[in-house]
């Protein structure tokens, strides 16, 4: 119970907050977009679930067709999570065998709506073995700039130039925003990560502002460590952090370090932050074409990502009620997923944790 | 080049049998460095002396120096002996934060070319660490990249780093990652990349490698995204064999690999060169608060030599010592203090001699 307790602090935000806009009759509007791989079919399930449930949340699909050139597809999916401000989504796979100026259409989203924070909570989940224990690190990673910017050129044939861009504005933001959720959730030190003995002016300025954010924050611990240094104290202690802050590509590994540490990318959420909107998926971002349609894939990630989802709506009794189910599943080894060591199937989880809520007792639809 | 020569000579010598090599004396140059540089360079010539590897060391200091012109560049003699005997073994070197000379590491790059950055990791027995089936090898383009050390400040507030590929280095470090395949008998080379986000960047890094591997089609070719990488390497490490990549993803890889086999006090590295160079390094720091103590441990750059004398052709005597190396922290007898022990440096260093000298 004191574990879903944490769970259920974690995920309340915590922004001057105005109830989402597509609320009507009591039941809100949700995006979907189902993605690539083994997005649709996870999806499917969530939707199978919150039908079971009763949850008052509609989706509106959104497809996106990751071999199209033209950007009609991505655009109109921004229009709809423009419309109804959250929105759960698939990973789209990005082609990288055509043009370069055919842009990531998850890079294109996530700048479009100018979705500033990826929020992944890194925890042991008890019913799972790995090979650390005692993990709970929240990652706050920049999400719009920093090396994902998409500016290259080729200056001469055979040389190509990449821009990295880090922008004091977007760097005081995510700094301003990690102490915020650091102080919201009672946490104690907040460790940026960078490479400023390199990249004296780019992560120089980042780190810089940082330190100036952390001094508005007397009663939070703030240090810094070097990504490659990072990333060894990961996999020996990672008991040792707390909350970590850094820009995009650093994000991009230690989230998918952390990740690993804690059982794989089946288990963990993630949640991508505006001022305006919010978007939910994995958090390690796979397509899983390898897996997908078998029956195979763990749906858990992407279940406990439509909780976060729904706590973002203020819906929190139906959240705690699916997270306790995914919680309690998660206890049965029988019941795992071939990722984390076990020989269930994507229905058979499903299945299981509708019927633990049937037996909890709210309102539900047959199984 | 210096390095062709090498290969043909102990190819012919191994014709005529292992005694014949045993006359063929190599001069190598000894860059002993600063803090417990001085203590662990002794420590491994002792251990060679013990084995009867063919090696001769010339020590030399690479202190940088202000050359004409107010350039600053290594000492003409280190370069010298550098360029000579192609061959370098170095330990530890101190990055003074207000001499105004750049990164030592950083002048030693510059001046010999040293475009691949080679890491084997494998998991050593007797050193506990929660992974234990590691076997991959690193090989991280050094040049470029990244760390091109291009930055503005465009406005106020706004700064661009500038990561550099080109065409040229993508091949070269690509070649490098085949050639080390077929001459270690690896099986596979995974490149790493970010193709998805940065198309053009690791897009040309990619296809580059791509083009040679239709040259090696005995050793297969992967490609994996960075992320997937580091997922797939913290969950089970034994998938992966070579793993090549440009200069940052190089950086943060090697050192979680390092880390994955106990830190930076067992990791060897090496350093190749244009021209036949190679400079074999051990990546640690130079731990002032324990020098001259007796307390350092010199695994890192004894194994960091036994990559030398692999590359130079000498397997036999590398197996010995290297046997020799695992079998003392096995034992788990004499340990220093970093591995989990509390014996000197000297004790743990005689306690390899001996072994060296019992397995003949």
């Amino acid at each position: 119970i004191q574990f879903l307790y944490n769970i259920f602090i974690f995920s309340d935000t915590f922004f001057p907050y105005c109830p989402p806009p597509a609320k009507y009759g009591g039941r809100h509007t949700v995006a979907l977009i189902p993605g690539d791989g083994i997005g649709p079919e996870l999806l499917n399930h969530v939707r199978e679930l919150f039908r079971f449930s009763c949850v008052p949340v509609d989706f509106e699909v959104v497809h996106v067709n990751s071999s199209s050139t033209s950007e009609d597809d991505i655009n109109n999916a921004i229009m709809a999570i423009r419309r109804n401000g959250v929105a759960l989504k698939g990973n789209i796979e990005t082609n990288h065998t055509m043009p370069p100026n055919h842009k990531s259409r998850n890079n294109l989203l996530r700048t479009s709506l100018d979705l500033y924070a990826n929020v992944m909570h890194c925890q042991s989940l008890p019913g799972v073995q790995t090979r650390h224990k005692n993990i709970d690190i929240i990652i706050i990673r920049e999400n719009t700039e920093g090396e994902y910017s998409s500016l290259e050129h080729e200056s001469v044939s055979g040389v190509v130039e990449s821009l990295k861009i880090i922008t004091r504005n977007n760097s005081l933001r995510i700094a301003d925003y990690a102490f915020r959720l650091a102080r919201e959730k009672g946490r104690r030190r907040v460790t940026a990560v960078h490479k400023a003995n390199i990249m004296k002016l780019g992560d120089g300025l980042f780190l810089q502002c940082c330190k100036e954010v952390a001094s508005g924050y007397p009663d939070i611990e703030f240090d810094s460590m070097i990504v490659d240094n990072t990333t060894m104290q990961l996999v020996s202690k990672p008991q040792q952090f707390d909350v970590m802050l850094m820009p995009n590509l650093y994000g991009n590994v230690v989230s998918n370090v952390c990740a690993g540490l804690v059982g794989g990318p089946g288990l963990v959420p993630g949640a991508n932050y505006g001022r305006d909107y919010a978007v939910f998926e994995t958090a390690t971002r796979n397509t899983g074409k390898s897996i997908a349609n078998r029956n195979i894939a763990n749906p858990t990630a992407m279940l406990l990502a439509s909780c976060l989802m729904l706590d973002h709506l203020k819906i929190h009794d139906y959240a705690n009620m699916i997270r306790g189910a995914i919680l309690t599943t998660m206890n049965e080894t029988r019941l795992h997923t071939a990722d984390i060591g076990g020989q269930g199937t994507t229905s058979e989880v499903v299945q299981s944790i509708m019927r633990i809520i049937q037996s909890g007792g709210p309102l539900t639809t047959e199984i | 080049f210096g390095g062709k020569t090498w290969y043909i000579k102990v190819s012919f010598t191994c014709l005529k049998g292992k005694y014949l090599e045993e006359l063929n004396i190599q001069t190598v140059t000894l860059i002993p460095g600063d803090g417990i540089g001085p203590e662990i360079s002794t420590a491994v010539m002792k251990i060679f002396e013990a084995a009867k590897a063919p090696i001769q060391w010339e020590e030399r200091n690479v202190t940088a120096i202000k050359g004409p012109g107010g350039r600053w560049m290594i000492p003409p003699e280190a370069k010298e002996s550098m360029n000579k005997n192609k061959i370098g073994l170095k330990g530890p070197l101190k990055t003074p934060i207000a001499a105004g000379h750049p990164s030592m590491n950083l002048l030693l790059r510059k001046t010999f070319d040293l475009y691949a950055n080679v890491r084997p990791c494998v998991s050593i027995e007797g050193y506990k660490t929660p992974y234990t089936d590691v076997d991959l090898v690193t090989i991280r383009e050094n040049t470029e990249g990244e760390y091109s050390g291009i930055e503005h400040l465009i406005v106020d507030g706004v700064v661009q780093s500038i990561k550099l590929i080109t065409e040229e280095a993508s091949r070269r470090i690509a070649k490098y990652a085949f050639e080390y395949a077929r001459n270690n008998q690896r099986t596979s080379v995974t490149a790493v990349h970010k193709a998805n986000i940065m198309r053009m960047s690791d897009g040309l890094f990619l296809r580059k490698c791509r083009e040679v591997a239709e040259n090696y089609k005995d050793v297969k070719f992967t490609e994996m995204y960075l992320d997937t990488v580091c997922l797939n390497m913290v969950q089970d490490p034994s998938h992966f064999d070579i793993l090549v990549m440009p200069n940052l993803y190089g950086d943060i890889l090697s050192d979680l690999c390092a880390g994955l086999i106990g830190g930076l006090g067992v990791t060897p590295s090496g350093n190749i060169g244009a021209n036949g160079v190679a400079i074999f390094e051990s990546v640690h720091g130079t731990a002032p608060d324990i020098a001259g103590k007796d307390l350092a441990n010199p695994t890192a750059l004894l194994l960091s030599a036994v990559m030398m004398l692999r590359h130079m052709g000498l397997h036999g005597h590398a197996k010995k010592i290297e046997t020799a190396c695992f079998d003392t922290i096995r034992d788990e007898k004499v340990l220093t203090k970093d591995l989990g022990g509390n014996a000197k440096c000297s004790e743990f260093t005689a306690d390899i001699c001996r072994r060296v000298q019992d397995m003949d």
